[in-house]
């Protein structure tokens, strides 16, 4: 299978005051199509900095980045926005809903930035609430839905522009047990449909659920689960 | 996202929010009424100063007698002079001297106490000229004006204007009845219809008219100075003609040069002018001051919309994750700025006209609500809220999502 992100040598640095901070020391990493990733880390890792750069919401210091065969190095934010728009669907830990809108008009936004036509992105986004299988909920807003259906309307708008990659950051963080079990196997239908899912995490029955486990610290990368000998491994 | 798109986007987030834009619309809600009713104040009186100089006849010229000095060098204003006669004004009807006055109609005005009964009612004794009725364009709504011949016989006869008649007899016919002016009994041949002039201060519907010489017996002052006399010329086009003639006419019977002239000539033109640039400073004035409330209401739509970028941070970083290029957050919020700008200038043209319909009962002053004035203030607060918007909207396109969605 082809290779969908392929991040070579990839720094990152904050200046922070006089003080520079190299958040990522030179990572280097190739994800498949159809993948189904997990990235874990501590806090402090710099596995926020990766995946602001594997979300093109940032640009290396230095290395590159392709995306889908984008060279997302050199581009601008307009360029960085298409891309977003066109590969990446966002799961964030705080669903990140507009409350004011029905799930299914949450859901069609990204097709509204992408510049689809109103009829089209209406069906669309039902296609996609029905995949999550919330098909009965289009027109309720996120505050009449838990939170395990809201986060199933963020992956709906995730899924919906047929991303490349599917990019969740901490989405089971603001659930209870239900409610992660229930959008981690909604992940493992999708990865079974063929999508490549990369999914940030600190949790680690969270991250067993992924097929591959990458693991950062200290902004470098390293395959495998570091903490199995540290707690993980009194686990097994 | 097409314009329709981000139209749309920014509606919902003005209803969304529907308390505070409403409060943010009314500055400029309160600065395009008051534009509009400033305004509107001063077209309507420049309407009613044009309505009360048209009432006066058409085609007019409006002699008076210059200033006097006195022989202690005090000079008094216009008109204190008694220097224009009734030899002046029989001059100027003479056709072969000035072929383009039609006619002329001399007045004499004192004020006097009209008695009926026990009723008596104070009011401008004018004395005139049977001519006076055409010159001045007026019409009776009963009886009949005074003839040449009772002018000259001197006959005790008066027309009254409508409301010195209201005044005088308030039940019955006053033609036939009997006026007593300083003694003299006055017998009232006619009514004047109401000169349809709406200005309150006007006294054309206040006056008691009656022949020239009845008018300096009965007031026993005879000393033949007139205190206006109208000219009415032939047509329009021959206005400046007639008043060419009827200077060089005074000049030459007063004996003086133009720089020294004892009397003045007015248009109606003249006096319409005189009476709209005082009209205009004011309105000029007022309407300063409601432009600076609209700068106000400008910056207070600048105010809520930076507190609403700060407020949709979140929306914002998520936004632009989703895809929104920064120039697409900015039409957003620019078009937003625009809707409160727009909404607050259409609400506010819609109170400043009720109040241009409501304020005349309060205020006894004729409000005209002009289409354009309107069409303008609606186009400038459009204007204001794009303009003050750019600012705002600069913020929010130039935010990197990272810090949007990590700010709480």
């Amino acid at each position: 299978m082809s290779a969908i992100i392929e991040l070579t040598g990839v720094r990152k640095t904050y200046a922070s005051g006089s003080l520079e901070v190299e958040a990522l020391r030179g990572i280097d990493a190739t994800i498949a199509e159809g993948e189904y990733v997990a990235i874990v880390g501590p806090s402090g890792s710099g596995k926020s900095t990766l995946m602001h750069i594997l979300g093109c919401l940032d640009v290396p210091t230095s290395g590159s980045y392709r995306l889908a065969g984008h060279d997302v190095g050199a581009l601008d934010e307009a360029a960085l926005a298409a891309i977003r728009n066109a590969q990446i669907g966002f799961v964030f830990q705080q669903f990140n809903l507009l409350a004011g809108l029905p799930a299914w008009r949450n859901v069609e936004l990204p097709l509204v930035y992408g510049g689809l036509s109103r009829t089209e992105r209406r069906a669309r986004a039902h296609l996609a609430l029905e995949r999550v299988g919330l098909a009965d909920r289009a027109d309720h807003r996120p505050g009449e839905l838990s939170g395990g259906q809201q986060q199933r309307v963020a992956v709906a708008r995730a899924l919906v522009t047929e991303p490349a990659m599917i990019l969740a950051d901490e989405p089971t963080g603001n659930l209870d047990s239900t409610s992660t079990e229930d959008v981690l196997g909604l992940f493992r239908e999708l990865h079974d449909s063929g999508r490549t899912i990369v999914l940030i995490t600190h949790e680690h029955d969270v991250a067993e659920q992924a097929d591959r486990v990458l693991t950062i610290r200290d902004g470098e990368l390293s395959e495998g689960r570091w903490q199995r000998s540290v707690v993980g491994g009194s686990r097994l | 996202m097409n314009g329709r798109e981000t139209l749309r986007t920014a509606v919902e987030a003005v209803q969304q929010h529907r308390l505070r834009s409403l409060l943010t619309m009314l500055g400029i809600v309160i600065g395009i009424s008051s534009v509009i009713l400033t305004v509107g104040l001063g077209q309507g009186a420049q309407d009613e100063v044009r309505d009360q100089i048209d009432s006066l006849g058409s085609n007019l010229l409006i002699v008076s007698p210059g200033s006097s000095t006195d022989s202690s060098g005090i000079r008094g204003g216009f008109g204190s002079a008694s220097t224009l006669t009734l030899a002046d004004a029989e001059a100027m009807a003479d056709r072969a001297v000035a072929p383009d006055v039609a006619a002329v109609a001399p007045t004499t005005s004192t004020q006097a106490a009209l008695e009926v009964g026990t009723t008596n009612w104070t009011t401008s004794l004018v004395g005139t000229t049977p001519a006076w009725l055409d010159v001045r364009s007026r019409e009776l709504a009963a009886g009949r004006f005074f003839t040449a011949a009772e002018l000259a016989s001197g006959a005790e006869v008066v027309v009254l204007a409508s409301d010195t008649a209201a005044e005088l007899f308030t039940f019955g016919n006053p033609v036939g009845q009997q006026v007593t002016v300083n003694g003299t009994a006055l017998t009232v041949i006619g009514v004047l219809a109401p000169s349809g002039s709406t200005s309150s201060t006007a006294s054309e519907d206040d006056q008691a008219l009656l022949p020239l010489s009845t008018a300096e017996r009965v007031s026993g002052q005879t000393g033949s100075s007139l205190s206006t006399v109208y000219v009415e010329a032939a047509s329009a086009a021959s206005l400046s003609a007639a008043y060419q003639e009827v200077q060089a006419l005074l000049l030459t019977l007063h004996d003086l040069g133009l720089s020294d002239a004892d009397f003045t000539i007015a248009t109606q033109d003249s006096l319409l002018e005189a009476a709209n640039a005082t009209n205009e400073t004011m309105t000029v004035l007022l309407a300063g001051i409601a432009a600076i409330s609209l700068l106000v209401g400008g910056i207070g739509v600048m105010n809520i919309m930076l507190v609403s970028v700060t407020e949709r941070i979140r929306e914002i970083g998520l936004r632009k994750a989703l895809g929104a290029t920064p120039s697409a957050i900015r039409r957003q919020f620019l078009a937003e700025a625009s809707i409160l700008g727009l909404s607050g200038g259409v609400l506010g043209a819609l109170l400043g006209i009720a109040g241009a319909f409501v304020l005349p009962s309060f205020i006894d002053q004729r409000v005209t609500v002009s289409v354009p004035a309107i069409g303008a203030a609606v186009g400038v607060a459009l204007a204001l809220g794009l303009g003050f918007g750019v600012y705002p909207a600069s913020r929010a396109a130039a935010l990197t999502p990272i810090d949007a969605l990590r700010s709480e």
